[in-house]
């Protein structure tokens, strides 16, 4: 038994990876490179090879899935950030500027595969196909979490900071042990990597050699609290290591580094040699939340510095150069955005329906009889009303 | 065989687990060690480092590993390792085991078992002696469990093991080695039943976990006072089982809470205001509470004068209202 094995991996019913040798220490490199890998420059170009740091090229069907979704994902970004003004959501976390994380992170998963994703990350939940309605019942406010987790293998988006990711390590180390071969993905913000729960997810994960991808994204800032107040690390990669975690850095609003070094980790994962961390240098173009004067803690300046270097005008450039999408695609690509715009529109204009007694539901399997008068009484309040 | 309280939760695990294969058991040196109480002894030895496990040590960890693992259909059953170092894993309790059936209405819900030992009387040093059970009994979304005998750590931890919810399970680590001629397997009441664990007509006393022999204590010294004292054990505070409370003290017309946590905005004071709603009619004398100071849990040497013993029991039952003073001494 390798000394990486999770606890009694010799005994009981055979893993997936049985016969599969765990990497040890020295077959694996944990430090990341020392700059973020790249295969686009911010012209769209390509860069040059070294930048690559070894990785391969993702297929090209791989890229225009990821360059559809981007699409969609952006336009749901202007969209859900418009419904706030409007009222009809409480709250929208934009990713706009972060679609190649957002998509990237899901576009290399598998249906079996889980998604712990957080606030930030409803694009990353559309892109996994969860219906944009149900995908925005957290921010809505008309439940918790607006999708069935178990059917759609997403957990619910986690608003306290870095706590989903133990979930994710007990998730796919417990997947591993019943002999299913899934990789749990989880989405972390820069400001969340400072949080407990973010280091006890690492070590567990490297100890138990769970198949978790960690995948960072550093967007720059926590509400106003910059990257430098956060971590005097060379790297928020360089995290990972001292756990003995394969880890790596990406420019992450470069999509086709993203869903490289991304494939590359899930695949490393899912045969067993354990968890890899990859932190995605990207920006978050708009406020925290609508709810946020951005203008307090940065200078506009800097936000146009990082759109020139848009993950979406990039990809388009580089697959457009590459011959591998035309000026048709691209109109397609986004009328389809368009429509997915203008399909979620009308239904996110409704109110939403509640049920005032299902806050009764779900506490317990079977409520307690505290909570079965607590329920009468508000029945009968409700039937006053009416 | 005499049996050991200890012992018996020992034999829930290891009958859980012969049951059903997905019960694991894991926290911090609950595998080879067996734990530092003896609780897991031998689970690693009987089924494999598979099924009781060490973790590392952290505790937010242990808990939203368990999370991620009862979601794929495991069970686990987890050890904090004493009351106060559970405090770690209280943002994964409150945010996450309590609300994630909520959440989710109902889509997913990780039933599992949070064992933690816990309360005084056995001369610990500090961060070893709380009595932690408010501050999760006020969480909804969890239920909280404390047996007082063994024959209810047998019942009691086997039931909750097979709980759809999750469970907080506080073991009085004082009456770990309070022996009893039980033979397991054992079952009593299920959860949200109460035992009256002696009958009385003049006064109930409410008591739970680590109170319950110091409150069966008290009731028999006050038979010299002539007095006939009803002891309440709640077994399980949440669910909580109002009926036989009230029952109880609308026979009696007076109550005394006796809890060894600090009072202020505890148990006692939630039980209190469900006495008064309910039985004010019935009641000759406002309801008292015997509590422990609202200090951190005192030094070894010290903590005699803060756990509620005998003696302060009695003096509240002398300060209940008495229209026929020939009770009172
Ligand atoms: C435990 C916890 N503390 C504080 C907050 C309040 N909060 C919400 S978002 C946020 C900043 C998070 O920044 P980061 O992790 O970088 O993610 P981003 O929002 O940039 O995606 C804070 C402090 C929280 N959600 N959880």
């Amino acid at each position: 038994m390798s000394e990486r094995s999770a606890p009694g991996r010799g005994s009981g019913a055979p893993h997936p990876d049985a016969g599969l040798e765990a990497a040890t220490k020295n077959e694996v490199q944990h430090l990341p490179s020392d700059s973020p890998v790249r295969f686009v420059t911010p012209d769209g170009e390509l860069a040059p090879r070294a930048e690559r740091n070894g990785y391969e090229f993702p297929s090209e069907k791989l890229l225009l899935s990821a360059y559809r979704a981007m699409v969609v994902g952006r336009r749901f970004n202007t969209e859900a950030t418009a419904l706030t003004k409007m009222g009809r959501l409480a709250v929208y976390p934009s990713s706009r500027g972060q679609e190649a994380c957002q998509v990237g992170g899901v576009v290399v998963l598998d249906e079996r595969d889980w998604l712990f994703p957080t606030y930030r990350d409803t694009v990353a939940l559309i892109s996994r196909g969860i219906d944009p309605v149900e995908a925005l019942g957290l921010l809505r406010g008309d439940w918790h979490c607006g999708y069935d987790p178990m059917a759609t293998r997403t957990a619910p988006q986690c608003t306290p900071l870095a706590t989903h990711m133990p979930h994710a390590v007990g998730l796919a180390y417990a997947a591993r042990r019943r002999g299913e071969d899934l990789v749990a993905m989880v989405y972390v913000g820069d400001g969340g990597t400072s949080e407990g729960d973010f280091h006890e997810a690492l070590n567990f994960a490297a100890v138990f050699n769970a198949p978790v991808v960690f995948l960072v994204q550093n967007n720059r800032y926590a509400i106003s609290v910059p990257l430098s107040r956060q971590s005097a690390a060379p790297s928020l990669a360089h995290k990972g290591v001292g756990y003995g975690i394969r880890s790596e850095q990406v420019d992450g609003n470069d999509a086709v580094a993203v869903v490289s070094v991304l494939s590359d980790a899930v695949a490393f994962a899912r045969t067993g040699r354990g968890p890899v961390l990859v932190e995605a240098h990207t920006y978050r173009m708009d406020a925290h939340t609508n709810a946020d004067p951005v203008g307090r803690y940065r200078d506009a300046s800097e936000a146009e510095e990082w759109i020139e270097r848009d993950p979406m005008t990039r990809l388009e450039a580089y697959l457009s150069a590459a011959g591998v999408l035309t000026d048709s695609d691209i109109k397609a690509a986004n009328d389809a955005a368009e429509d997915f715009a203008t399909g979620m529109r009308p239904q996110l204009n409704a109110n939403p329906e509640v049920h005032p007694l299902e806050i009764f539901d779900y506490v317990f399997a079977e409520p307690t009889p505290q909570l079965r008068e607590q329920r009468s009484q508000l029945e009968a309040e409700l039937a006053q009303e009416a | 065989m005499a049996i050991s309280m200890a012992q018996a939760l020992n034999a829930a695990m290891r009958d859980a687990m012969q049951a059903d294969s997905s019960v694991v058991v894991f926290g911090e040196d609950v595998g080879t060690l067996g734990g530092v109480f003896t609780v897991t002894a031998g689970l690693a030895e009987e089924f494999g480092e598979d099924r009781c496990f060490d973790t590392p040590l952290a505790e937010s960890g242990i808990a939203g590993f368990a999370v991620g693992m009862a979601m794929q259909g495991f069970r686990p059953v987890i050890e904090m390792q004493f009351d106060a170092f559970a405090y770690p894993a209280f943002e994964q309790l409150a945010s996450h085991v309590a609300k994630i059936r909520n959440r989710t209405r109902g889509a997913v819900h990780v039933p599992m078992v949070i064992r933690i030992p816990y309360g005084g009387g056995i001369g610990g040093v500090e961060h070893h002696s709380d009595s932690s059970e408010s501050h999760y009994a006020h969480i909804p979304g969890l239920k909280v469990v404390t047996p007082a005998t063994v024959e209810d750590a047998y019942s009691l931890l086997r039931e909750a093991i097979d709980d759809p919810d999750p469970v907080v399970f506080m073991e009085p680590k004082k009456l770990y080695w309070t022996k009893s001629e039980a033979s397991m397997p054992v079952r009593t009441a299920g959860f949200g039943q109460a035992s009256i664990r002696r009958t009385g007509s003049d006064i109930t006393l409410i008591a739970y976990g680590t109170t319950v022999p110091t409150a069966l204590e008290a009731a028999e010294a006050a038979t010299e006072q002539g007095l006939d004292i009803e002891v309440v054990d709640l077994r399980t505070l949440v669910p909580l089982d109002d009926a036989t409370i009230v029952g109880s003290v609308t026979r009696t017309g007076r109550c005394v809470v006796v809890t060894e946590a600090n009072g202020f905005a505890g148990i006692g004071a939630e039980l209190v205001a469900r006495i008064q709603e309910r039985c004010f009619y019935s009641l000759d004398a406002p309801v008292l509470r015997v509590t422990g100071f609202d200090v951190p849990y005192p030094p070894p040497l010290y903590e005699h004068h803060y756990l509620p013993g005998v003696d302060r029991i009695l003096d509240a039952v002398d300060r209940l209202e008495w229209e026929d003073q020939s009770k009172s001494a």
